[in-house]
């Protein structure tokens, strides 16, 4: 009898997956022995690191989209459809027009900014978190000279690196524009300090001074006045704005809530190394979908499908799962338009951020460009 | 500390980033008034930078104490 194995979500996480169980069972796919399903309630794949250089006029979206269809290898069975309900019980996840069941189900449902998670935070704020408000920060910042910046970071959210990187590129980008004297960035954070890692603040702070970037910490955004352009905080202070980019809070996806085995914000409780969801053995969870205390990040995604490939593969060949996640992530972390750092760590081991070069912004770009070959599973 | 009702205990061992303090921000922020949240950090930080936080913001710390090789803190959220 078939094995069948149901990939939810088609973004990073699910599409590097179902690639490598591909790549994996040839032959058992072939013998019809396993199927791999993957279902994306989209045809578009987006790299969304992109987005950044959207909104900074260096890229065009194009650039950073691919139809899901041509990313897929050919022993995967793609399905475009809207999930409504997951059921676990019943090892089964279901649309309003289908039923898929499955032996072993991978959740890789991803996260979303949640511009309602303030008031008046939807109608005021800009953001590079989506392909609409990065052509729109784009767009308004190319027709920017002088004025008040506020950068807002709520939490959870996806790429812990990337408010430092827009404050950080957003000077660079007025300096070589020439207006740099007449634009004030103002970057805010929700605790004591400018980064949640302190290795990573502490790389970032002099650079801040140096550039002249202001910052206010212990920043709790509570509301948004879209006339007045001011953003208050809990401590009831007014902060005013004439162009504000939230870094909004997280949820997981709508299908999760809904099925009722997420937490509050949506997001599956996961075992950190062996990345099954808590309390089942057919189920698995990767990427922004858990609930890790770790970083939403592409790279998170890649890591944890080294492991749970290995394991899902060794299972449907009889064999036994011994892979764990050992926590890794990998970031960059942009400190100009043209130079970076990195840090990596993992559950045992800190991060470090390396020194900075051309040399490691130029490395981010090549991964954009390769990682249409690691999505597909070849790299 | 066996008499405080935990509402929701958070394992953030071996969590670098976003961190300990993060994810207590984001579970406090879903609580309600009056839970009490517990999280466990392998950072030593934590035991400076989670009171600082929980002062700031106006919450009380219910307890920071070190267990091994690791540090249990609980906030009760007083708003």
């Amino acid at each position: 009898m078939t094995q069948r194995v149901v990939v939810l979500g088609g973004g990073t996480a699910g599409t590097m997956v179902a690639n490598r169980l591909a790549r994996h069972l040839t032959d058992q796919i072939r013998s019809k022995e396993v199927e791999i399903l993957l279902i994306t309630n989209t045809e578009k794949h987006l790299y969304q690191p992109g987005y950044l250089y959207i909104a900074f006029n260096e890229k065009a979206p194009e650039h950073f989209i691919r139809e899901e269809r041509d990313l897929i290898h050919r022993d995967v069975t793609l399905i475009v459809d809207e999930i409504q309900k997951i059921e676990p019980d019943q090892n089964r996840v279901r649309s309003d027009r289908a039923e898929y069941p499955y032996d072993y189900l991978v959740i890789a449902t991803g996260s979303r900014p949640d511009f309602d998670s303030v008031p008046g935070l939807s109608e005021s704020a800009h953001n590079f978190y989506t392909l609409d408000g990065a052509t729109r920060l784009r767009d308004t910042l190319a027709g920017m000279k002088k004025g008040r910046i506020l950068i807002t970071v709520d939490i959870p959210h996806k790429c812990p690196a990337a408010p430092l990187e827009i404050a950080l590129m957003l000077d660079d980008y007025f300096r070589k524009r020439g207006v740099r004297e007449q634009v004030e960035i103002q970057y805010t954070y929700p605790i004591g300090r400018i980064h949640s890692l302190e290795s990573v603040a502490e790389w970032a702070l002099p650079q801040f001074e140096k550039r002249g970037i202001a910052y206010e910490t212990f920043f709790n955004l509570e509301r948004v006045d879209p006339e007045r352009k001011t953003a208050i905080t809990m401590d009831g202070e007014e902060h005013p704005f004439d162009v504000l980019i939230s870094v909004p809070a997280h949820q997981g996806a709508q299908v999760i809530l809904d099925s009722g085995i997420g937490d509050e914000m949506g997001f599956v409780p996961t075992d950190r190394h062996t990345l099954k969801m808590e309390g089942s053995d057919n189920v698995y969870v990767i990427g922004d979908a858990t609930n890790l205390p770790i970083s939403k990040a592409g790279s998170t995604a890649h890591y944890q499908s080294e492991p749970l490939v290995h394991n899902l593969a060794s299972r449907l060949k009889g064999l036994p799962e011994t892979a764990i996640y050992n926590g890794k992530v990998a970031c960059f972390l942009e400190n100009s338009l043209q130079d970076a750092s990195f840090i990596t760590f993992d559950y045992e081991n800190p991060p470090k951020p390396a020194a900075t070069s051309e040399l490691l912004h130029w490395f981010k770009m090549a991964y954009g460009e390769f990682y249409w070959l690691n999505v597909r599973g070849i790299l | 500390m066996s008499e405080v009702d935990v509402k929701k205990s958070i394992d953030a061992r071996g969590s670098f980033c976003p961190g300990p303090l993060m994810e207590l921000i984001k579970a406090v922020k879903h609580a309600q008034v009056g839970d009490v949240i517990e999280v466990l950090s392998s950072d030593t930080g934590s035991a400076k930078d989670i009171p600082e936080w929980v002062k700031k913001m106006g919450h009380e710390l219910v307890y920071c104490q070190e267990a091994g090789d690791h540090w249990k803190i609980a906030v009760r959220k007083a708003r």
